[in-house]
């Protein structure tokens, strides 16, 4: 790392990346067409749901993806293309170039072997020292993230710390090579909020003291809002809108961001229902004509069927792109949200007047008489029959 | 009951005249620790509720909040007798549970239902819809096979799903509507309090909130009590009326929500509401600058620490903290129960 950083030139350009994989269903379409540049010191933030191609990207990034992937696009770091290099060409650039935070603490840790010689042996990896100097630097790196007593932690397992404590591990892991990119795959979803505020703050200061960029992959809207500069959304394996967090939230442009926003409970907004998206996410194998999310949109319209939208910038003073034939459309709704309301239960009439069509039945207090009671329900069930007929 | 028609909208715990639905009375649950040796001996007892007292009305939600391990869950499964409480009190309806045996105990449970955190595991593969839903319905003898049928369409219309898909398996559904079987199955009997443990946590923010209204107008609609326990603190302020906070098997506040979420009195609650990311940036940049982070973890419930179990994290620890337990109770002027010898409103954003 002796270059000069040119802090216009991007650390990480990626470019048109898509990730295909071919089952005997049909080709899975995990990531379509994604593009992003990444410059030193920034965090990117990226959010979606399950299934939406966040964790997949980032694999592919890292060439960790198994062998029946097909990968195309370009994956460019400090300009030398990554993508296609053989999984041993890669092993210069990974932990030492562009790292990664896993989710679980728990399964990314070995538990047969204490915490600094893992430590120890990530270090050893990329620099020839000797096992005494890579202890060191081993013991270095978890003072570094916050773990008190760290000469004597780091003789200990994985398993005699606790969640938050491991993940720090983790994430010394992540640093003590000095990497330029950080990748976070949902650093905090398996902690509690205290602790995610003391790992969050975490990240947050290594980045200011290595100027690392960090790319945090999270579904929480939360997490994203405090701590990235820029955010992409993703659904269906694609960006659908990215920009700077502030413009993005602000003024969303595309409708599923509106109804993840929405989905989220907001104390200024109780007492008043949640707008929830209906339907589920498309399969990847199957997806839908035109626009993915168009089966589950509000505001869709015949277009939204026919091709799918490319990511245009808005009208924004800011860079804010969005992958919706309508959003010069969206952006004339007061309250875009409102879009998504709609009646949540499919019966019509009264709920309780459904449920209590029979209600002798249940309050029934002993087992015992219910024997007459089910005679009763025969001749009532036959009636309904009747009237059916 | 023969009408059945007590269909008044949701109190809002307001309607506490009379006895309240469910009362709880220092209730206690601890679990053995085995030694590791040939004879495996008791070497401690994990104190998972220590003490553990509140009222619930009808038509009332009471959302339980803690970090995990705090014994949320453990709280509600020795409510629902699934767990034997140590020692304590439950009665619902003026009815002591807890030495309930056999059939009293079944019949009773038509009453107290729950619903489980996660969908993936709480339904059996091999099991259609239709089965899982009628189950409840069998055992309890709801009525002939026409008449539990009719239920079950009626059940999964009310949780929004299509009855022709009752003779589909679990697997063929996602999440969301995996969750809405599991609250199907909850409320076949009919019940008036409902336990939600976690029921939306394993689910993507989309569906969460399709699930919460749902449970939101299902207690308008049938006046059900819910103990709702969950760690992510903006759903259980969207839900509930009254919020309870645990940590390490004790309740240290409990109050109206709007109180809790605005000016709480007790340091961890304090501490727990700053630390929950807000998804406005300027607002949640704001609240980085000022957010309490507590140090440390919390302490294992086999050994927890002496007087207030809070004490070790705690910025406002005192003498008093080690020596004396601090009872839940009103401090200062406001409404809030709260177990700290320091308690004092502080407002938070």
């Amino acid at each position: 790392m002796t270059e000069t950083i040119d802090t216009n030139e991007p650390l990480l350009r990626v470019s048109d990346l898509t990730v295909e994989f071919p089952t005997d269903d049909g080709v899975v379409h995990a990531v379509r067409d994604l593009s992003f540049d990444l410059r030193p010191g920034e965090v990117l933030g990226v959010v979606g749901e399950s299934g939406s191609g966040k964790s997949v990207s980032s694999m592919a990034i890292l060439g960790l993806l198994p062998r029946t992937a097909r990968i195309s696009g370009s994956i460019a770091y400090r300009g030398q293309e990554l993508n296609g290099l053989s999984y041993n060409e890669m092993r210069k650039f990974r932990g030492n170039s562009i790292s990664m935070i896993f989710q679980d603490p728990m399964t990314s840790l070995n538990p047969v072997f204490t915490v600094g010689a893992q430590l120890a042996e990530a270090y050893l990896e990329h620099h020839k020292v000797s096992r005494k100097v890579a202890w060191a630097k081993a013991v270095e790196s978890l003072e570094q993230v916050g773990i008190p007593q760290p000469d004597r932690r780091a003789k200990q397992f994985p398993h005699e710390f606790s969640g938050g404590m491991r993940q720090r591990v983790v994430i010394a892991m992540a640093i003590i090579n000095d990497p330029d990119v950080i990748i976070a795959d949902e650093p905090t979803t398996a902690l509690d909020v205290t602790v995610q505020a003391q790992i969050l703050e975490t990240l947050l200061r290594i980045r200011d003291e290595t100027s690392a960029a960090i790319i945090m992959i999270t579904h929480d809207l939360g997490v994203v809002a405090g701590m990235v500069d820029k955010v992409q959304v993703m659904y269906a394996g694609t960006v659908v809108e990215a920009g700077v967090v502030d413009e993005v939230f602000d003024t969303p442009r595309m409708p599923y961001t509106v109804g993840l926003l929405g989905s989220n409970p907001d104390p200024s907004l109780i007492g008043q229902r949640l707008t929830p998206i209906s339907g589920a996410p498309p399969s990847l194998v199957n997806l839908p004509s035109g626009c993915a999310f168009s089966p589950r949109c509000p505001l869709v319209a015949p277009v939204c069927h026919e091709s799918e939208p490319e990511l245009t910038e808005t009208s924004g003073t800011v860079v804010h792109l969005t992958r919706c034939h309508r959003w010069n459309d969206l952006a004339g709704y007061d309250d875009p949200k409102k879009l998504f309301a709609r009646k949540e239960i499919g019966a019509e009439e009264p709920l309780a007047a459904l449920l209590i069509d029979n209600p002798e039945v249940v309050v029934e207090e002993h087992l015992a008489d219910t024997a007459d009671q089910t005679n009763d329900d025969r001749t009532k069930g036959d009636q309904e029959k009747e009237a059916a007929s | 009951m023969s009408t059945g028609t007590e269909t008044k909208p949701a109190t809002g715990g307001a309607d506490t005249t009379g006895t309240p639905l469910l009362q709880v009375k220092d209730l206690f649950k601890s679990f053995p620790v085995r030694g590791g040796g040939i004879i495996p001996r008791t070497v401690g007892q994990v104190q998972a509720v220590h003490g553990v007292s509140f009222d619930l009305a009808a038509g009332e939600t009471l959302g339980l909040v803690g970090e995990s391990g705090s014994g949320k869950s453990t709280t509600g499964r020795a409510i629902l007798q699934l767990h034997k409480p140590t020692s304590g009190s439950v009665k619902f309806e003026g009815r002591e549970l807890t030495t309930m045996r056999g059939r009293d105990l079944q019949v009773m449970r038509r009453d107290l239902q729950i619903v489980f955190q996660d969908p993936y595991a709480s339904l059996d593969p091999r099991w259609q819809v239709n089965d899982i839903i009628a189950e409840p319905l069998r055992i309890h003898r709801f009525g002939s096979p026409d008449t539990i049928q009719a239920r079950i369409n009626q059940l999964m219309e009310i949780v929004g799903l299509n009855p022709e898909h009752r003779n589909r398996y679990a697997h063929e559904f996602s999440g969301g509507q995996r969750q809405r079987i599991g609250i199907a199955r909850a409320l076949a009997l009919n019940p008036k309090f409902v336990v939600l443990d976690e029921p939306v946590s394993a689910l993507d923010v989309s569906v969460q909130a399709g699930v919460v209204n749902l449970l939101e107008e299902l207690q308008h609609e049938l006046n059900l009590a819910y103990l709702f326990v969950a760690h992510d603190l903006s759903v259980v302020r969207h839900l509930s009326h009254r919020v309870a906070v645990m940590y390490l098997g004790t309740l240290v506040e409990m109050g109206p929500r709007e109180l809790i979420y605005s000016r709480p009195m007790h340091p961890y609650t304090q501490a727990l509401l700053s630390a929950v990311p807000v998804p406005d940036p300027k607002r949640e940049r704001e609240r980085q600058r000022n957010r309490i982070v507590l140090t440390g973890d919390v302490p294992s419930p086999v050994n927890p620490p002496s007087g207030c179990r809070f004490r070790t994290r705690c910025w406002k620890a005192q003498d008093i903290c080690a020596t004396e337990v601090p009872e839940l109770r009103k401090r200062g002027d406001s409404d809030l129960l709260a177990a700290c010898h320091f308690a004092e409103e502080m407002p938070v954003g």
